[in-house]
């Protein structure tokens, strides 16, 4: 039922293995294979409920702070699962840097929501000089270099949300998962985030929660269509070249969806 | 089954019978209610003018008799009525004294205590934690007096040497006042670090922060506002204070810095004078009304000033 695209021996950026994610005693996924190839855009699609955001989560240990919450399997990242008891969450975050629903900066300067990251994370560098760059490859710059002191939720909500890329870039992460970034926003700061996504995808690996299928197709290298199984746990149907999922699906589920004929 | 007849086979007789419903009737309920409430604001707000005037007038009673002279009143070192010596000094730095001494104790450990609760605790033990905290803001405060009388000054003398400590002593006093304010700074401080929301949480562990990071950089500064105003509020609880330091402080306007010693507070002052037997429009009865207007003023200019801080430190967010 999964489909694998590439050689088996490829370098992978993130590989979930046999992943199963419980609330309490609830299974609300089961068993993900998922291969994330480096320097792509993966895109995870489904219908509401079926666990996307839940693996996304599982990326970088967000879901730590839901207190029932456990999982089977493991995630392996350079070779070491980061589910390991020896492994340190905050530093798997650092590494695996997250995008939100919602634009969340800081109620700080737009300044301030770009460093802020860096300095917890010992950046010594110059400071102004972070700034411009993360602002410039997050495409924001000469929307607001001559306002950098003003508070971050003065920026409309597509700037806010490139604003939460930048300061998610700033602490160099070699992943940043992105859950539904588009979801509160207008259809051209959704294209403009999707050429930004684009851009970024030369340099970092990419994992993208959306609901917009359009999006997927548009934006995506590789594509994981997920569902939900009769006891309401999400599964992966199918996962491979965005345009293999969308022209040529392998399995019906897949094909049911995408073609809209999903109830 | 008939269908709804569409707009234009309406019958004059529908066209009539909406436009009955459509008209306006009259509401008494609604406007008996809105006058309650109505009321209800205009007598709180009319008793806070009505003790003012009071205040003010025996207040005034009490600088237009001949011994009093303003500037002396509020310089003067000097608290003895009985011949003359009108200095309100002595009995505004116990006051002081004891209420630095309570948020010595209640602001640290009420924030600690708030941060514990909104950010550290697991949902069940906030659930059995908060009730605990708020039956101590329960307890009537003579009964604070009383134990800081028999339990905290005894403690004192033990440890420090009873030769030292006085047995009515600012010390006692504020100690124990302090935590008669702690659940209020406590669950203020909670109420402003639990409505932060969780977004900015969730974006401060996506950049790889760690509890204590998120807690102390993001999450209390964005509750900022609301814990000024929390111990704003615990100042102004503290400098009203009453029972605690009439019982624990001492009754003598005694001039001193010496937290070990006894001292009268500007409320102690007042309940002692108030349930005396001194003559009324005396100076000396008359002067408990310019010490309550005194104090009303600090209240209200701590009030102001928070309102101020809670407006400059607020980090908006939506």
């Amino acid at each position: 039922m999964v489909t694998m695209s590439m050689s088996p021996n490829q370098d992978y950026a993130i590989e979930a293995r046999d992943l199963s994610f419980y609330y309490g005693s609830f299974r609300a996924v089961k068993n993900v294979h998922l291969k994330v190839v480096p320097r792509q855009i993966t895109a995870i699609i489904g219908p509401s409920g079926c666990g996307k955001s839940t693996v996304l989560r599982a990326f970088n240990r967000m879901n730590d702070f839901v207190p029932t919450a456990h999982i089977d399997g493991s995630i392996l990242f350079h070779g070491k699962n980061i589910y390991d008891p020896d492994v340190d969450p905050v530093q798997i975050r650092r590494l695996i840097g997250m995008v939100f629903q919602k634009p969340n900066p800081f109620p700080k300067s737009i300044y301030d929501n770009i460093v802020w990251g860096a300095k917890i994370n010992g950046f010594r560098g110059n400071q102004d000089d972070l700034v411009e760059e993360t602002l410039r490859k997050a495409a924001l710059w000469d929307e607001v270099k001559d306002n950098l002191k003003k508070s971050a939720l003065a920026l409309s909500g597509g700037q806010q949300q490139r604003l939460c890329i930048a300061r998610a870039l700033a602490v160099q992460p070699e992943i940043i998962l992105m859950d539904e970034p588009c979801s509160a926003l207008d259809p051209i700061a959704t294209l403009k985030i999707e050429d930004l996504m684009r851009e970024l995808s030369k340099t970092i690996t990419i994992i993208i929660v959306t609901h917009n299928m359009q999006q997927a197709a548009r934006a995506s290298d590789q594509t994981a269509f997920f569902t939900m199984d009769e006891d309401r746990a999400g599964l992966m149907v199918e996962f491979g070249a965005t345009q293999q999922i969308f022209t040529n699906p392998k399995d019906k589920r897949t094909e049911d969806y995408i073609t809209g004929r999903f109830g | 089954m008939e269908h709804p007849p569409t707009a234009l086979q309406i019958s004059a007789a529908q066209v009539e019978s909406i436009h009955s419903r459509l008209k306006k009737r009259p509401r008494h309920s609604e406007n008996l209610i809105q006058a309650a409430l109505f009321i209800a604001g205009a007598i709180s707000i009319l008793t806070t003018l009505g003790i003012l005037y009071e205040l003010g007038k025996e207040a005034l009673l009490f600088f237009a008799s001949p011994e009093v002279n303003l500037l002396d009143f509020l310089t003067g070192t000097k608290w003895q009525p009985s011949i003359g010596q009108f200095g309100v000094l002595p009995l505004v730095n116990a006051t002081l004294m004891t209420s630095f001494i309570a948020m010595l104790i209640a602001l640290p450990l009420g924030l600690a205590a708030a941060i514990y609760l909104s950010e550290y605790a697991s949902p069940r033990s906030r659930k059995i934690l908060k009730p605990i905290l708020e039956i101590l803001a329960g307890v009537p405060t003579v009964v604070y007096g009383y134990f800081a009388l028999t339990f905290m000054t005894p403690l004192l003398r033990a440890v420090l040497g009873a030769d030292n400590v006085q047995i009515y002593n600012t010390l006692s006093a504020g100690l124990v006042m302090g935590i008669m304010i702690l659940p209020l700074v406590c669950s203020m401080s909670e109420d402003a670090l639990s409505s932060v929301p969780h977004s900015l949480r969730e974006a401060s562990f996506g950049l790889g922060a760690t509890r204590l990071e998120t807690t102390l950089k993001v999450v209390v500064p964005a509750a900022l506002s609301g814990i000024i105003a929390a111990f704003i509020l615990g100042v102004s609880r503290a400098v009203g204070e009453t029972m605690i330091v009439a019982v624990a402080a001492g009754s003598g306007p005694n001039f001193t810095f010496n937290p070990l010693q006894g001292a009268e507070t500007m409320t102690g002052y007042i309940a002692r004078i108030s349930g005396g037997d001194l003559a009324y429009d005396t100076p000396d009865y008359n002067s408990i009304f310019a010490i309550g207007l005194l104090l009303f003023l600090i209240t209200l200019g701590l009030n102001i000033l928070s309102r101020r801080l809670v407006a400059r430190y607020r980090e908006v967010y939506e």
